[in-house]
């Protein structure tokens, strides 16, 4: 197969970037897209070119490292799968791909595709935890929980952190992210007595690193490539407005 | 410096019953009182299970710790992948495990090439890893009752691997780094995320810290530290094609390495069976199909060449082929195990069908993987709900739907059992410089059975390294070395020298180029199976294409900036070195065991004959310089309690 390629470079953080335009050719169709990029990058070498910096390391849509914006969509054209699983067979022989970084003030391009998603690790670190030390802890089947409560809270936990619900949200809201955490730890008997102290300080911190507000236009759930559902954006905004007549963490969840 | 002429393994295992070892052994090791553990700075390098955990629970206790990974966040670190599940002892079957049978089958899975005490310990702190994990939120599958649920795991006879879905790797280590954000909140540990570690530096035979290049700025580094920790992964990517993350390495570990700390059993790598097989030349990594699939799929290839030729050319369909004519040689052969025989064992197999020319798919290196008659007896529901991602992440890499065609398979380079030398403390040779999980070589011996490296990292991390860590920085003043020292200038220099003579080279191939040249060599000559006529030459071959490397290589860029294809380059250097040890370890080890086949030494049944006479020994190897051949150390292994055995999974 053969593609017009216009991909984003910018050498770096403080530089200005433009779409530049390569050919490529011989791409196999069971290559992966970002196989296709690693000919590309070994053509770029063999000129003497600067290869096409991007992020990736599992290959195999888990770590969320990869990112990219093809053809104006994260992960580019299919649904709920991540870059490095997106394959060639996905595009026409002859068509033009075009390449971008994910664009939100929160993420700031590091180099070409590259970009600065640290915001994710401090709204994380900011509360999205259960303040548990290592050790002392009760046996692991002392608390029943009910086997869809379990399922529920893991479909929010598969959240890989790519940052595709950011990229694709036209004010670049974080809510996505933000909610799947608070919401898994919501649902499980663990994350109950510091519920409502969580949610207000990781939606601090996500108003403080320059995210967007959230006006439901749902586009972060339809380029997720986990599926997570908006139906944890309700359910953060439930437990918000809950937390507002809580002064504190207390066992009947008002104080 | 290399070690005196009398100097000796010291694996200070403890003395008394197995079963009370570890327990008298923290009663006897030193502690450092609460007020004073903030006095003490670590450094650990990596954020995967072994690191984050480690990190966390060492911060807790009131160490001050600095750590490091090269991706851009610890929650990506390459443990995020594991999909099957973690092993522990809690018998919540009702099934007949124990502690003991944990510890048993781990020793013999490892075909009695590891220490019983590591492995004993190990099994003991299993129980305390779920508890752990369950309490920080993390959401294993449960059963109606809403206890956890357990499935049976890579051939094991009771059910004790907990799971979350497939993707029980991501659900652990997002556990493990909400408790490392929790204590870089408390102002308890230093993340550095995007800076690689290409130095140890050792001051008075004391690891004191290491150097460092910010990926970013490509600004070099030092830091000092009491002590530091390595837990910085596999390095199953010096074979280029892996299930490992594109950027897993042996850079942390080789570095310790050069500096001093012996490295083990080099050549005990695991090749696991159940892989999508290759594709074309651009395969940039190999994709796992987790291992549980073998508890409904049943593996075959046709019994007549003739057929599997007209299956590669698609002259035929898969589910055209007769009952008759198929070869379920797993269930042939191992009537009692069948299909769930241990990961060597099955690899084995799988490629001696396809020698044989009966392997299947374009290249005739894949076996099938049949689910036709789980579907019929269970239903597609029942199929689709215990591998439906697994099925879908299938079909999305090989556009085929395994619900109509049986998949295809080839086993590929997964794990990697060898690595840094330590003690029971976890120490490797050079005094406060540790290493935990998979950069170790401590509990897995030859071959590593499913569920049990996620185990380990985490046991290592939250359940081992906070006691014996103690016990050295105990003993250490609170003054740290300064990271003006000579020493660390000395190392800064070596790596800014390595790295300019990369960038300088200016020559015609690429990185990957010969890292994939690299890579064919390990896996035809020092992969699956081994001779030492095939080893010699190999050994030739990488040094051949090394010194090519060292002339030929193309960089482009510069230092002082995001520089990918250097920071490969640099990696690739110290594979070169590794590949050449392993080959030489696995030379040297004149016996098969676990993965680790010489075809030379064979049961008449084709299954590994082991050597207990003469090689019941961890090889460590002492590096002593550059071009000069490793020095052999051997630490000799004590069966006690497991009685040694010709494995047989009949
Ligand atoms: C596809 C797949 C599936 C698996 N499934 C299972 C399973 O089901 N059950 C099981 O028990 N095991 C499984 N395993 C094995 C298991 O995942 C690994 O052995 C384990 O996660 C290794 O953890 P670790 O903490 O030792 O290292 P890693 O998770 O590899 O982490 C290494 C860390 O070190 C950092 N690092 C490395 N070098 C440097 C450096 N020079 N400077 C700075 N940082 C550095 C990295 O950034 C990273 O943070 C699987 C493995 C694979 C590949
Ligand atoms: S590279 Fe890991 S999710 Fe794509």
């Amino acid at each position: 197969m053969k593609f017009t390629l216009k991909i984003w470079r910018q050498a770096g953080a403080n530089q200005s970037g433009e779409l530049k335009t390569y050919e490529i050719d011989n791409i196999s169709s069971d290559m992966s897209f970002l196989e296709m990029l690693d000919v590309l990058n070994e053509n770029l070498v063999q000129k003497g070119e600067d290869p096409v910096h991007f992020d990736h390391d599992c290959r195999e849509g888990i770590c969320g490292m990869c990112s990219l914006y093809i053809n104006g969509r994260a992960h580019g054209p299919q649904r709920a799968i991540t870059t490095c699983q997106l394959h060639m067979r996905s595009f026409n022989d002859g068509d033009t791909i075009v390449i971008e970084p994910w664009r939100a003030k929160a993420f700031p391009v590091v180099k070409d595709l590259v970009v600065d998603r640290s915001a994710f690790d401090r709204i994380i670190q900011a509360g999205g935890f259960v303040s548990v030390d290592t050790g002392g802890v009760p046996d692991a089947n002392l608390i029943p929980i009910p086997k869809d409560t379990a399922s529920e809270a893991m479909d929010a936990a598969t959240c890989i952190g790519c940052g595709a619900c950011v990229a694709t949200c036209k004010n670049a809201s974080a809510m996505l992210f933000v909610s799947a955490k608070v919401s898994q730890l919501a649902m499980l008997p663990q994350g109950q007595v510091e519920r409502y102290s969580r949610v207000e300080k990781m939606v601090a911190q996500m108003d403080e690193e320059g995210f967007g507000s959230c006006t439901n236009t749902y586009a972060c759930e339809a380029e997720c490539p986990k599926e997570i559902s908006v139906t944890n954006i309700a359910r953060m905004n439930a437990e918000y407005l809950k937390s507002k007549f809580t002064s504190s963490d207390s066992f009947a969840g008002k104080s | 410096m290399p070690l005196d002429d009398n100097f000796q393994l010291d694996s200070k295992i403890p003395s008394g019953p197995l079963a009370e070892k570890w327990d008298q052994h923290k009663f006897d090791i030193k502690l450092v009182n609460p007020a004073n553990k903030r006095k003490y700075e670590i450094i650990v390098i990596g954020t995967g299970l072994a690191g984050a955990s480690a990190s966390a629970s060492l911060a807790e206790l009131g160490y001050n710790v600095r750590a490091f990974c090269f991706q851009d966040s610890a929650r990506r670190a390459h443990s995020i992948a594991a999909q099957g599940g973690i092993n522990a002892a809690k018998n919540y079957q009702n099934d007949g495990d124990s502690v003991y049978r944990l510890f048993y089958d781990t020793v013999k899975g490892g075909d009695y090439r590891s220490r019983e005490a590591n492995v004993y310990r190990l099994s003991q702190v299993s129980v305390n890893i779920i508890d752990q994990a369950v309490a920080q939120g993390v959401p294993f599958a449960r059963e109606y009752g809403g206890l956890l649920s357990n499935r049976s795991f890579g051939g094991a006879q009771v059910s004790r691997t907990f799971y979350a879905k497939g993707q029980t790797g991501q659900q652990l280590l997002l556990g493990a780094y909400s408790a490392l954000s929790r204590q870089v909140a408390a102002g308890k540990v230093t993340l550095h995320t995007r800076e690689e570690m290409l130095d140890v530096v050792i001051v008075d035979g004391k690891a004191c810290g290491v150097v460092t290049r910010n990926l970013i700025s490509g600004e070099i580094k030092s830091y000092s530290a009491h002590a530091v920790v390595l837990a910085s992964g596999g390095y199953g990517n010096v074979f280029y094609l892996s299930t490992n993350a594109m950027g897993s390495n042996v850079t942390a570990a080789w570095k310790a390495h050069r500096k001093g700390a012996l490295f083990a059993n080099p050549c005990f790598t695991q090749i696991h069976p159940t892989c999508i097989p290759v594709s074309g030349h651009y395969q940039s990594k190999l994709t796992l199909m987790s291992e549980s699939l073998r508890n409904d799929g049943r593996v075959w290839v046709p019994k007549d060449i003739a057929v599997s030729e007209k299956l590669r050319k698609k002259e035929m369909r898969p589910r055209d082929v007769a009952e008759a004519d198929r070869d379920y040689y797993l269930e042939r052969k191992y009537p009692s195990f069948g299909n769930l025989v241990p990961r060597d064992v099955a690899s084995r197999n799988a490629k001696d069908v396809c020698d044989e020319g009966r392997g299947v798919g374009k290249t005739g290196l894949a076996v099938f993987l049949d689910f036709s008659d789980a579907i019929n007896r269970d239903g597609r529901d029942v199929i689709e709900a215990k591998y439906g991602n697994l099925f879908d992440m299938y079909k999305q890499i090989t556009g085929e739907n395994p619900y109509e065609t049986p998949m295809m398979i080839y086993p590929a380079v997964h794990y990697t059992m060898g690595g840094l030398w330590v003690d029971y403390n976890l120490m490797t040779t050079v005094p406060g410089l540790y290493a935990l999980g998979e950069c170790n070589f401590s509990d897995h011996g030859a071959n590593r059975l499913g569920a049990s490296a996620l185990m380990q990292g985490l046991a290592d991390g939250y359940f081992v390294i906070p006691y014996t860590i103690g016990d050295y920085l105990a003993r250490q003043p609170y003054k740290k070395v300064s990271a003006d020292h000579q020493a660390f200038k000395e190392a800064e220099k070596g790596v800014k020298d390595s790295i300019d003579q990369l960038l300088n080279m200016k020559g015609e191939r690429s990185v990957d180029d010969f890292h994939r040249e690299l890579g064919k060599i390990m896996w035809d000559y020092c992969g699956m199976s081994r001779t030492a006529e095939g080893l010699t030459k190999a050994r030739q071959m990488v040094k051949d294409l090394k010194v090519e490397f060292e002339k030929n290589l193309k960089v482009i860029g510069s230092a002082d900036e995001l520089n990918q294809t250097l920071e490969k380059a640099l990696r690739v250097k110290d594979f070169f070195e590794l590949a050449e040890l392993m080959i030489v370890d696995a030379f040297e080890r004149n016996e098969s065991c676990g993965g680790h086949f010489r075809e030379e030494y064979q049961t008449p049944d084709g299954e590994a004959l082991r050597d207990d006479e003469n090689y019941r020994y961890v090889a460590a190897w002492e590096y002593l310089g550059e071009g000069k051949d490793e020095k052999l150390h051997k630490e000799d292994l004590d069966f006690e309690y497991v009685k040694l055995t010709q494995r047989s999974y009949k």
